[in-house]
């Protein structure tokens, strides 16, 4: 009995999270070919994308791993210029655009896991606000790197340059600057769509709830509840960190990816602190450890601002009153024994129901 | 002529093994061990010798360093001297993680659960080393992994019916009862397919009927998978009633070793557990109002001991020093 109601649960805690994505999509899909989306909320539709998959991958450090994380954006923009400037580079040798999207997104992945694990190494020995405050710092060296990089193709290859002009890369008259500095990125060819972003979602969904529920998720989270009790069970304690960190580094990058190719021009500042803390807010506001609510708060929350551009100059502070309010009333005992008493209400009724066993 | 005084080098301690593990090598046995704490010898010439299928119990009064030397032994403290040998192995550089894969595992005095996860997911961390699959495994779901989590789950079940616990296995361990962590931590420990293994207090916050199943499962798991087990412990009747070896530390130095009567006729375990007598009775509500007959001294300092104190010893100590800090081991 336990056992199937375990399965049970399980199938339907992932399930109704994969449901919820896919109705969504279709939903969406259906209004924007019938033009039931505004023009700017069209728009969002990629960022946002991003922007969930950013939310449930750093849910896999905060959440999961219970490592504070304020360097996510970092890693997001290793992927986005590490992925853009694969597809110009791939622009003359894949043709299909969504195969070069999809190389675009794995070799974004993969450089930001590659960082990842670099800066993993010594930031996860630290334990709490240090290992936060040095992601950060972290976070910030990646963007001023990127922001005095450049990167140039001819015929002969890429080339490199570091707090050099443009000029100094020494391209062939044919020889097109990828990455300009600070400038960063233009003319990036627009590969991004929401189906693509769909199936991203999709794929992180599938790694990190399958991760979480497997013996290295188990690992992970041990190490989260009590590390000395997880030590004398002989969990290696840098190895799972460095898995859950690298696992969430590399699927920000293939968000970075599909973000940078949604818009024209991409510049480096555009993923400060800023965009860690945003990022940070959806998981915190969704709820640590929990995907679903990552999802929807990365959504409400991009879209939100849009809904309230009606309010002009008031906007922001509204943004910021709604936050404050739905953080006060998703910590009230009140508010958050709710589902558990009309559970309990519906359950006294006549009609009692067999399927309310599903934890909210 | 002059003479050179010839220097004395320390020799290892006499250690007592049961009659039946004579010939077999200890599982556990340590040689001068010893740890500093700024200066002040927390544990000093500890030697102890634990043979591979032998309960034995470490007693003393509290902040006497019985939880200190089971931070030794696993390695969350480091030795200042000494050795600690396990099956035959100097464990010298050896972490926690390798001395668990090695065979030792532990529970802690102040619970230390996975409280958020489930008590069947608390188990399976601890099967983390028999479970044979790997993160890409795991991510996408081959057939290893449903092979081997069922093995582990069917793993969960047989463990948990040592203590009669299957009905619990999808409650988070954070909101069991007390009883039930503690024995939660037990099977946790097992799982890592221990054969050494170490209780610290397992009967602390348990009630008699609760103390006397615990005894009799103890005895069970030793004789099941037959392995040696250490435990702390302040309940006497528990102590006495299954360990067959003992040893007693006081201000961090071993004061006696021997058998539970050995031990319960020994005057400078009762002097150190219970002072010296003095001669009003005044009501002491930590003997449990059954011994009006006997005074608590503060201190160990006490020159005579008596004979009434050695006829009642265990059942005076019984109950004593329940209220040791659950937060002194480290962190």
């Amino acid at each position: 009995m336990n056992i199937l109601q375990r399965v049970k649960g399980l199938v339907n805690k992932s399930f109704l999270t994969y449901a919820m994505v896919i109705v969504s999509f279709v939903i969406v899909q259906l209004l924007a070919n019938n033009g039931g989306i505004s023009s700017t909320l069209r728009g969002q539709l990629v960022p946002i994308c991003a922007y969930v998959v950013m939310a449930v991958s750093l849910n896999l450090t905060v959440g999961v791993l219970g490592e504070l994380s304020l360097g996510h954006a970092g890693f997001m923009s290793v992927g986005a210029f590490s992925g853009v400037v694969a597809c110009i580079s791939l622009g003359d040798t894949i043709a299909s655009e969504p195969l070069r999207l999809a190389v675009g997104l794995i070799i974004g992945a993969i450089c930001a896991g590659i960082a990842g694990f670099l800066i993993g190494i010594p930031v996860l020995r630290l334990r709490g606000d240090y290992l936060a405050i040095v992601t950060l710092a972290f976070g910030e060296i990646i963007k001023n790197l990127i922001n005095c990089l450049t990167i140039g193709l001819d015929g002969g290859g890429l080339h490199f340059g570091f707090l050099s002009s443009a000029s100094a890369l020494n391209l062939e008259p044919d020889g097109r600057v990828i990455i300009n500095g600070p400038m960063g990125i233009s003319n990036i060819p627009r590969l991004s769509t929401f189906t693509a972003g769909f199936v991203l979602i999709l794929v992180t969904l599938f790694v990190v709830m399958n991760l979480v529920n497997s013996r290295s998720g188990r690992a992970i989270m041990a190490l989260r509840d009590n590390r000395i009790a997880a030590e004398s069970v002989g969990i290696p304690v840098t190895k799972y960190k460095l898995m859950a960190f690298v696992t969430s580094a590399t699927l920000a990058g293939a968000a970075g990816a599909l973000y940078a190719m949604n818009f024209s021009t991409i510049v480096a500042t555009k993923f400060s602190f800023n965009t860690s803390i945003l990022i940070l807010v959806y998981v915190v506001l969704g709820g640590l450890g929990n995907i679903a609510g990552s999802i929807v708060a990365a959504t409400l929350l991009t879209v939100l601002p849009e809904m309230l551009r009606q309010f002009n100059d008031y906007r922001m502070l509204i943004y910021a009153i709604v936050l404050i309010l739905v953080m006060l009333a998703t910590n009230n005992e009140t508010l958050k024994g709710l589902p558990t008493r009309i559970r309990a209400w519906v359950t006294r009724s006549p009609a009692p129901q067999a399927e309310v066993g599903i934890d909210g | 002529m002059a003479r050179v005084e010839t220097k004395l080098v320390p020799q290892p301690a006499t250690n007592y093994l049961p009659e039946r593990d004579a010939d077999k090598q200890p599982i556990l046995e340590t040689r001068n061990l010893g740890i500093d704490f700024g200066g002040l010898a927390a544990l000093d010439s500890f030697d102890i010798a634990v043979s591979p299928t032998e309960i034995a119990g470490l007693i003393g009064p509290n902040g006497a360093g019985k939880t200190t030397v089971f931070n030794l032994l696993t390695k969350v403290y480091q030795p200042t001297r000494g050795t600690i040998l396990f099956d035959g192995r100097d464990t010298l550089g050896m972490s926690s993680v390798h001395l668990s894969r090695a065979g030792m595992a532990r529970t802690f005095q102040n619970i230390r659960l996975f409280n958020n996860m489930n008590v069947e997911d608390n188990i399976k961390v601890g099967l983390h080393k028999s479970i044979k699959y790997g993160m890409v495994a795991g991510t996408l779901r081959l057939p290893s992994y449903w092979k081997q989590e069922k093995i582990a789950h069917e793993r969960v079940r047989e463990l948990l019916s040592i203590f009669s616990m299957e009905h619990l296995t999808q409650h988070r361990a954070g909101s069991l009862p007390y009883g039930a962590q503690r024995r939660l931590e037990i099977i946790r420990a097992l799982a890592t397919d221990p054969k050494l293994l170490l209780l610290d207090e397992p009967a602390a916050g348990m009630n008699p009927s609760e103390t006397a199943e615990l005894m009799e499962n103890i005895v069970k798991v030793r004789d099941t998978f037959q392995i040696a087990v250490v435990l702390i412990e302040h309940d006497m009747n528990l102590v006495m009633g299954i360990c067959e070896g003992i040893c007693v530390l006081n201000f961090g130095k071993i004061i006696a070793k021997g058998t539970p009567s050995e031990i319960q006729n020994n005057p400078v375990v009762i002097e150190a557990y219970l002072g010296r007598r003095e001669e009003d009775h005044p009501e002491d509500e930590r003997a449990e109002g059954e011994d009006p007959g006997v005074t608590y001294v503060e201190g160990p300092e006490g020159h005579s001991t008596d004979e009434w104190a050695a006829d009642k010893g265990p059942e005076v100590m019984h109950g004593e020093g329940r209220e040791e800090d659950h937060h002194a081991d480290g962190d």
